[in-house]
């Protein structure tokens, strides 16, 4: 015969889903009478649960154990609440307490400790479904009754802390058997017509059972499920109910709602002072820091003294008319000292300088220069010219042939 | 500028920003004394806000269409 054959491990692994899987006993609540009770350093619980026939090991962690509302003892009859899991390392199977409460405590207790862990295990109370509450609501609607003292002490605190804020009293019966209804509708109505941007539910103290219709399901469900972010402020500092748990903040009271929910107008003036101030002196450091440099760039002679700058600008001035006569002088003595060089170099060359010298010059009767003796005819008149005058002379005889200096002819 | 009505949430969290602007310093002049003045009338506006509100409170009295109406509070038929 062929049987799988388990590890350990395996096989605990197994029983541990068949466990997980089974509805009861994931949220079971149990009575017996308490043994073995000890309370580790670590804060834990652990204690045997049991009856005449049998009995069951059991664990309350922490942070449930510090919720106890009384101190647990070996032999007292307890109702306990919570989920049966295996242990693997041990092979065994535990009840993983959440509450316990004593024996002979009403039915109420018992119920809301039922409640509470069924719809903690929905998830209800989860902090990620928590929305968070407006900073400045204008429209708070408080769902309560019309009648006791919570209401007019809510509308006094808001009224005083934060005028602002509008009022929407949505009027509920608190206790009897029709307030869960009424508190339940008047939240889902709330929403139905958005007339809030925050709600505010609760009542002031009273018993157990005049809190009751705050620890209803159909409440729970609805503060739940409402888009409006949920104050829940129900009786006194020690009381709590379901609503406390599922609504987005708890007040410890429903003056402590009204503190919770606007802020104090007192503290809005001062911090409005405090941006006054700071919006002041930024512009003011803005403006002196503008004003400096101002001061800098106008600290220059030429503000406080305008025509020390034309001052500059004239002497200037008449500095470049010096140097522009003075190089107009220049050039002109360069220009006229070509011009005598370029004078005496052509006056050296002049035939009237030659002339002076002893020579003449012959031309024909026509003015034509005569330079050899081949254009020269007998009884030609010819017309000498001398530096300082001119002659007319008749040929006589030529001779023609070279011929010494005219100096020495 | 022709604007809508701001809340007192909405005048107060412009009002920080524009602190916070100025505070930086690094604007043009003209820029920060448009800001300024918006500021100054920001600050204006929340006082006001402040020293005029007067707490409003109703009753909220499903209507015959189911709609919410408001009665004064203190007139209960309850």
């Amino acid at each position: 015969m062929d049987r799988p054959v388990f590890s350990v491990t395996e096989l605990n692994e197994h029983i541990r889903s068949l466990l997980d899987a089974d509805a009861l006993l994931q949220n079971v609540c149990v009575r017996g009478e308490l043994s073995n009770y000890k309370i580790y350093p670590s804060g834990h619980h652990y204690f045997t649960l049991k009856d005449s026939e049998s009995s069951l090991r059991c664990v309350m962690f922490r942070s449930n154990a510090s919720r106890l509302r009384f101190r647990p003892e070996n032999g007292m009859g307890v109702t306990v609440f919570g989920r049966i899991a295996v242990y693997p390392r041990d092979g065994a199977y535990q009840l993983y307490a959440t509450a316990i409460l004593p024996e002979g405590t009403g039915d109420l207790q018992v119920a809301f400790e039922q409640l509470k862990q069924k719809l903690a295990e929905e998830g209800l109370f989860d902090e990620s479904h928590k929305k968070p509450l407006p900073s400045f609501p204008e429209r708070i609607a408080i769902i309560t009754s019309s009648a006791g003292a919570a209401v007019h002490d809510m509308i006094r605190i808001l009224g005083k802390r934060f005028p602002m804020a509008k009022v929407l009293l949505l009027p509920v019966r608190v206790q009897g058997a029709e307030a869960p209804a009424e508190i339940a509708g008047a939240i889902r109505y709330a929403n139905e017509f958005d007339v809030a941007d925050l709600i505010i539910t609760g009542r002031g103290g009273g018993s157990l059972e005049d809190l009751w219709a705050f620890n209803d399901e159909r409440v729970a469900r609805a503060i739940y499920a409402s888009r409006i972010p949920v104050i829940s402020a129900v009786g006194h500092e020690p009381d709590v109910t379901i609503s406390d748990f599922v609504a987005d903040r708890r007040a410890s009271t429903p003056s402590n709602a009204a503190e919770i929910a606007v802020p104090d107008q007192e503290e809005l003036r001062s911090a409005l002072e405090g941006l006054e101030i700071r919006h002041a002196q930024a512009m003011r450091k803005q403006l002196a820091h503008l004003r400096e440099r101002l001061n800098t760039a106008s600290d220059k002679r030429i503000w406080s003294d305008p025509t020390s700058m034309l001052d500059n600008r004239r002497i200037e001035l008449d500095r470049l008319r010096e140097k522009l006569l003075s190089s107009q002088e220049r050039l002109l003595s360069a220009k006229r000292q070509t011009y005598v060089a370029a004078a005496s170099a052509l006056d050296a060359m002049s035939p009237l300088r030659v002339l002076s010298r002893g020579y003449t010059l012959v031309s024909d009767d026509h003015g034509k220069l005569i330079r050899s003796t081949a254009a020269l005819r007998e009884q030609e008149i010819i017309l000498l010219r001398f530096a300082d005058g001119e002659a007319d002379c008749q040929v006589e005889h030529i001779r023609q042939g070279d011929c010494e200096s005219p100096q020495q002819a | 500028m022709p604007k809508k009505k701001l809340s007192f949430e909405e005048s107060l969290t412009r009002l920080e920003e524009i602190v916070r602007h100025l505070e930086k310093g690094d604007m043009p002049l003209n820029d920060s004394l448009t800001l300024f003045e918006e500021g100054t009338g920001l600050i204006k506006s929340c006082s006001a806000l402040l020293d005029e509100a007067e707490q409003k409170v109703v009753q909220l009295k499903k209507g015959a269409d189911r709609k919410p109406q408001e009665l004064p509070f203190g007139d209960t038929d309850e």
